[in-house]
């Protein structure tokens, strides 16, 4: 663990046509630490997460404003080509999304097409590599070749985890990883994260706040496109500042 | 508020929905019975139509042919080294040698009028395609019996379409000739066989000749061009509309204009094609390149919109899984979103090709209708498409044609009914489930 700031967030405000989603977040997300976001649907903790490898930028209507700074560079920056960036800031989303394709074909795409690879053997060195980090290789080592879609929800969500570090990005975006998974798949998916974290800054987006307590070391909630609360995990948990956060993490809205 | 059924007793409600039960069920059996007639309706006429185009055209299939005996004077075929001389043969009478032998098979018939009504019992054209099957296989000439085949009009008496009972003069051939057919026909001179010519050769004015390949050639010519145009266009289109097209008044106008194109009536593109490609441009008239591109022009909305819906009906999570991980737009289309979307692509420019396979009036504006009589060998000869030659045909006076367009209408069929069920087992089987 260590106490560097990966990405700083500073004065975000998103907003959707004419409606705001987000107001002015500042946050910093701290390097090779798990830092979850947590609120009420329609908070706008889905919202914030996109804009850290601007996925907003597909939905036509979406603006961002506002500076997202990892390292010396902007995110935010119109500028800055959002291909590059999603080389170094990788996502899974909340639908396991494997392609149509087969398992080797899912990992091996992200280092083809940057140019990451440039032979068989390469791309199955990182293919096996990314496997075992997903913890998906003891399960379909023998049928690589076999389409993706015919593995379980637990595994394709794995294996959506083995495609996005195939890239090995510096930061990664999870939507809501298990939202469509059973609890079993879960608990897997939870022990997974724990041990990407050294490798990796994450930064996960859950409606389980048990969730948020057992995988992360911050914790930020939102609630109505504010960021009320943004801390360690066990403070947030054990005496909140706010007592928005602590009805809801009482369960009393939400 | 109060609920104003709160005032009615249990059974009362009941009461009430039961009998508005019935009132229900009512409305919906006659609305299965409306239905059901109606498909019943449309199928018989599906049936009839299609009944009255086979019973109108089977008889195609067969043609008459009759025997003569006929010795081919070889000498004068020949040249010096005593090969066969091109020349000759294109300048010797068959037709004079075919009437001629067949006459003699009838040695009582006397008189000029007599022996020309006798000799057109055979085909005007005998002689011509006499002369091509000696040009392709010389080794005929040693042969002494022939068939040949007969004039339309003993096609159409021995095919049983010419009613003998009419008055003389109201058919198309008088007692003599019918009382000659009949004497062959007793000594089986006279024979009814496959009728291959007519998937082997292009038209020709004489019923008996006409047939259907150069049709076929010209139309699968212009598809060809209509796909090799239209499948990379518009799936282009679509994709940009799709993808990188800004929302705004620009996309919604081109929108617009795009599945306005679907409705335009297609002769309109036909005027087109005949002011812009053969004004303008100078393209060759009656071409199947003209004819296929007009054909593109009508079909790209139909598969811009088949491909947009098809894009569209790829689920936004493999896209973005796609850009996750860091691909480019095109690339997110080209590697995941457009192999996903192929079977409906495919479909859809399936069902777009089968309608221009089936179009005529673009084609008759830029000439396609022309009386072409070989099959075209490039897509810049003259020719013509299999609907254009049905409305030559069923155009033509001549009772044989009648029977030759129907056969014809089953032929086109075939192929648009192959197409679609192309269209269907792609779909099938590449479609796949999420």
């Amino acid at each position: 663990m260590s106490d560097t700031v990966k990405i700083l967030a500073s004065d975000v405000n998103v907003f959707y046509d004419t409606k705001q989603a987000l107001h002015d977040i500042n946050i910093d997300i701290m390097d090779r630490q798990v830092t979850a976001f947590i609120g009420p649907s329609g908070c706008g903790k889905s919202t914030f997460l996109r804009c850290f490898n601007r996925m907003n930028d597909v939905i036509p209507s979406c603006r961002v404003d506002g500076h997202i700074m990892m390292g010396d560079e902007n995110i935010n920056d119109q500028a800055l080509d959002p291909v590059f960036l999603r080389a170094r800031v990788g996502m899974v989303f909340q639908k396991p999304n494997p392609f149509p394709k087969s398992i080797f074909e899912n990992v091996a795409y992200g280092p083809r097409i940057h140019g990451l690879v440039t032979n068989k053997s390469e791309a199955e060195d990182i293919v096996v590599d990314s496997l075992k980090r997903s913890g998906l290789w003891n399960e379909v080592h023998d049928r690589l070749h076999d389409p993706a879609t015919g593995l379980s929800g637990g595994q394709q969500q794995r294996l959506c985890i083995a495609r996005a570090i195939a890239v090995q990005p510096e930061v990664l975006l999870m939507d809501e990883p298990c939202s469509a998974l059973d609890p079993i798949a879960t608990s897997i998916i939870e022990e997974l994260i724990n041990d990407l974290k050294d490798r990796f800054t994450i930064i996960i987006v859950t409606h389980s706040m048990q969730q948020a307590a057992r995988v992360s070391q911050k914790t930020a909630y939102f609630h109505l496109g504010h960021l009320i609360e943004y801390g360690e995990t066990k403070d947030v948990f054990t005496r909140p500042a706010d007592p928005q956060t602590e009805a809801y993490i009482s369960g009393k809205i939400g | 508020m109060n609920n104003p059924t709160d005032m009615l007793t249990a059974q009362q409600r009941q009461d009430i929905i039961r009998h508005s039960l019935q009132k229900r069920h009512k409305t919906e059996r006659r609305l299965r019975w409306a239905g059901l007639t109606a498909i019943t309706i449309a199928i018989s006429f599906l049936v009839i139509l299609i009944s009255n185009i086979f019973l109108n055209g089977y008889t195609a299939l067969l043609q008459s042919e009759l025997q003569v005996e006929m010795t081919i004077p070889k000498a004068e075929l020949v040249d010096e080294n005593g090969d066969l001389d091109a020349a000759r043969i294109m300048t010797f009478n068959w037709n004079g040698l075919v009437k001629k032998a067949f006459r003699k098979k009838f040695p009582d018939v006397k008189g000029m009028m007599d022996k020309r009504s006798l000799g057109d019992l055979v085909s005007d054209n005998a002689g011509y395609e006499l002369r091509l099957q000696i040009e392709k296989n010389p080794e005929l000439m040693e042969q002494n019996l022939f068939w040949i085949k007969t004039s339309d009009d003993v096609d159409m008496y021995m095919k049983g379409r010419l009613d003998a009972s009419l008055p003389e003069k109201m058919r198309r051939l008088d007692d003599k000739q019918i009382g000659w057919v009949d004497q062959l026909k007793e000594v089986s001179e006279i024979r009814k066989v496959f009728n291959t010519g007519f998937f082997t050769t292009a038209d020709s004015r004489e019923p008996e000749s006409a047939g259907i390949l150069g049709a076929v050639v010209g139309s699968a010519m212009a598809l060809m061009v209509t796909i090799i145009l239209a499948l990379p266009l518009a799936v282009m289109a679509a994709i940009y509309l799709e993808y990188f097209a800004r929302p705004g008044r620009v996309t919604d106008l081109i929108e617009v204009n795009i599945n306005n194109l679907a409705a335009v009536p297609s002769i309109v593109f036909g005027l087109l094609g005949l002011s812009v490609f053969l004004g303008f441009f100078n393209m060759p008239r009656s071409a199947p390149l003209v004819g296929g591109m007009v054909l593109a022009l009508m079909t790209l909305p139909t598969i811009i919109i088949a491909t947009r819906a098809s894009i569209r009906a790829v689920p936004t999570s493999i896209r973005d899984a796609a850009l996750g991980v860091g691909a480019s737009r095109m690339q997110a289309a080209l590697d995941h979103v457009l192999p996903q979307a192929a079977p409906g692509i495919l479909t859809g420019t399936i069902i777009g090709i089968a309608q221009a396979l089936g179009e005529t009036a673009p084609l008759i504006m830029i000439g396609m209708v022309a009386f072409v009589v070989d099959v075209p060998t490039s897509i810049t000869d003259p020719a013509t498409a299999l609907p254009v030659q049905i409305f030559i045909w069923s155009d033509s006076a001549e009772r044989a044609f009648y029977e030759r367009s129907s056969l014809a209408i089953m032929v086109l069929l075939v192929f648009l009914i192959s197409m679609n069920l192309l269209a269907v087992i792609l779909r099938r089987r590449y479609e796949k489930t999420w």
